[in-house]
């Protein structure tokens, strides 16, 4: 089986006021299904770019990006959106949820994109619910909810699709530290039941709780490495 | 994701700001209401004219006598008298199109019957102007051509008159003797009440022969005007110009002197008048559209500021998989349902007033389908043409910017 993310020689430049920024700098790395993975580094070192580029939100200047064995780098506007509905499940720092709309509907979006029927999307937008542990509040809109609360929502959202990655951009950085605690426990838990996850934060306690740490500064790889006894876990599943 | 999906999306997102929508509805309610409103009063103009030139026949010609100019001044036609009795004779014998020909002699004065009176318009006219006019009669009849070549002292009364005249009297008006303007006439009919058109009250009128009038009244050869009806609405044109070689011809008229008299066709001024209405009622359109076209605009404005105000929910509708086109049609149709719900709206309003204007004016509802058809067209237009950009521009959203718009 493919690596499911797999990056080669990834460069990515912008144009700022006329002067060539890079952002990435010749990035390559490899995550296997089933890694639990933390990308750090302080601000401007690349690691936002980096999750744009593996959330398939952008794509590289130059250099090889794989998801799944698919070349991202060769779609376009349309087949990138299909793509992210189908492979990836989002989970932001700030939730990014409709605000008019309830829990439930919430999670029924990526569906509604999928085109999948009415009255399945209820079905497993209400089980998604259930498993992050809101069995109650699914009719709540996002503002009767509380951070966490709306936090796992969001991941509801992330993984109703079935996505072969969860995409996390700093999912505990608007939290106080007893619902990071709960949010990190249910990613693991996620983890655990075989989800690839991936993190980006700068908070060297989230970082921890993964099972590999991928640093970054000035826009290249300063180090990757693996926390504790994750060694296993990590070629027991590839 | 389905039509059915987006169409609800769309709708949720307006329900989901009630007074805004509405206010941007308003420009189309108040332009579509007015298409219909207008256009349905235009065409009770158009109507209630038409019924009242149609009402004075539509195969009549009038002759008219030239107009008097005195230091280049004009008076109008008629004010020059040229036509006589003999040149209705003369129409009469030579035109065969023609029907019925009455001369006319209009004065005013003073009829009374004992101890009863009234200030009326005497209309003398030739016997054929009863059937000319379609004059029916309630009592007796009218006089006859005979009575007319005798210049014969007979008078048939409009209804009015025969009222105030024999009011609180037993006797029959038919035979009775009524003085007008000091002569004795024998009364030998009476009309039946006909309807006012405009400022004419034919059933004040009294019919006299146009012979006696000359002869008695004005003591001249010449008549005011000569009413003549061609056989069929078809043949007007041809008639007309018969009736002006006649004419030419018993004026000693020759090559291009100008005609000393001017002949009236109903027809033409029937559709003078209706293009005439007709350019009103294009024209209270051509308002009408110019303010669909500004709530066209309004909702352009809204729209943007929608975009702009939902930027992060564009975002994450396109994380999460939204297509362009499917973000594209969302917004369009967002801007087309709030532009033909304005349209349905302004239907309401429009027809609702029309229908209140129609009973009061006893007009009817004169609302058509056409106008309903092209605001509700041009509604659906403006929302899509105005929607356009706006979902361009949502749809075009960088989705990482989107994402971290405050």
């Amino acid at each position: 089986m493919a690596a499911l993310i797999d990056l080669q020689g990834v460069v990515r430049e912008y144009e700022i006021g006329g002067e060539r920024v890079q952002a990435l700098n010749h990035v390559s790395f490899t995550i296997e299904h089933g890694e639990y993975v933390a990308i750090m580094g302080p601000s401007g070192s690349g690691k936002s770019t980096t999750m744009n580029m593996i959330g398939c939100l952008d794509v590289p200047t130059s250099g090889e990006y794989r998801l799944d064995g698919i070349d991202v780098s060769s779609l376009n506007d349309n087949e990138l959106a299909a793509l992210r509905n189908k492979k990836i499940g989002f989970v932001f720092q700030q939730f990014n949820l409709l605000s008019r709309t309830t829990a439930l509907q919430n999670v029924e979006l990526p569906m509604m994109y999928a085109g999948i029927a009415r009255k399945e999307r209820r079905e497993r937008a209400e089980a998604a619910l259930m498993r992050v542990g809101l069995a109650t509040r699914m009719h709540n809109r996002p503002n009767e909810l509380s951070g966490g609360q709306q936090q796992r929502v969001a991941i509801a959202r992330a993984l109703v699709n079935n996505p072969a990655l969860l995409l996390a951009d700093e999912p505990t950085g608007a939290l106080d530290s007893h619902t990071t605690e709960e949010i990190l426990d249910l990613f693991e838990e996620l983890h655990e039941q075989g989800h690839t996850i991936v993190i980006v934060t700068h908070e060297p306690e989230v970082g921890h709780r993964a099972k590999r740490i991928i640093r970054f500064v000035d826009g290249q790889v300063a180090s990757d490495s693996n926390v504790g006894a994750s060694i296993l876990a990590r070629e027991g599943s590839s | 994701m389905t039509i059915r999906d987006t169409l609800h999306v769309a709708m949720r997102s307006i329900a989901a700001n009630k007074m805004r929508s509405f206010l941007t509805m308003l420009g189309i309610i108040i332009g579509v209401a007015s298409v219909i409103g207008l256009s349905a009063l235009g065409e009770a103009t158009t109507l209630s004219i038409t019924q009242e030139v149609e009402s004075l026949g539509t195969n009549l010609l009038t002759i008219d006598s030239g107009s008097a100019s005195v230091g280049g001044i004009g008076f109008g036609p008629g004010s020059q008298p040229t036509l006589t009795y003999s040149d209705a004779q003369a129409i009469q014998a030579d035109d065969p199109d023609l029907s019925g020909v009455s001369p006319m002699v209009q004065s005013n004065g003073q009829i009374a019957y004992g101890p009863n009176n009234d200030s009326v318009t005497i209309q003398a006219t030739s016997a054929d102007y009863a059937s000319m006019k379609d004059l029916t009669l309630s009592e007796g009849a009218f006089f006859t051509q005979e009575e007319v070549t005798q210049g014969a002292n007979v008078a048939v009364l409009g209804s009015d008159i025969a009222q105030i005249l024999f009011a609180g009297q037993t006797v029959n008006p038919i035979g009775a003797t009524v003085d007008i303007r000091g002569l004795p006439f024998t009364v030998v009919g009476v009309l039946t009440a006909q309807n006012t058109t405009g400022f004419q009250n034919p059933n004040d009128y009294v019919n006299i022969p146009v012979t006696t009038a000359m002869n008695e009244m004005t003591g001249s050869n010449y008549v005011s005007s000569i009413i003549v009806s061609a056989q069929t609405p078809a043949v007007m044109n041809q008639a007309e110009q018969e009736i002006t070689s006649t004419l030419r011809f018993t004026h000693h008229l020759t090559g291009t002197e100008a005609s000393d008299f001017q002949i009236f066709n109903q027809a033409t001024t029937l559709s003078t008048l209706s293009s005439s209405t007709q350019t009103l009622t294009d024209m209270l359109s051509g308002v009408a559209a110019i303010s669909l076209l500004v709530g066209g605009i309004g909702i352009m404005n809204i729209m943007l500021v929608s975009v702009t105000e939902r930027t992060r929910e564009i975002g994450i509708r396109k994380a999460v998989g939204a297509k362009k086109s499917t973000v594209l049609l969302q917004f369009l149709i967002e801007s087309v349902a709030l532009s033909v719900t304005g349209a349905l709206i302004g239907l309401i309003l429009g027809g609702g007033g029309s229908e209140v204007a129609g009973a009061i004016t006893h007009s009817g509802n004169l609302v058509t389908a056409g106008p309903v058809l092209l605001s509700i067209g041009f509604a659906l237009l403006v929302g899509i043409v105005f929607g356009v950009y706006p979902a361009r521009k949502a749809a075009n959203l960088n989705t990482i910017e989107a994402l971290r718009y405050e």
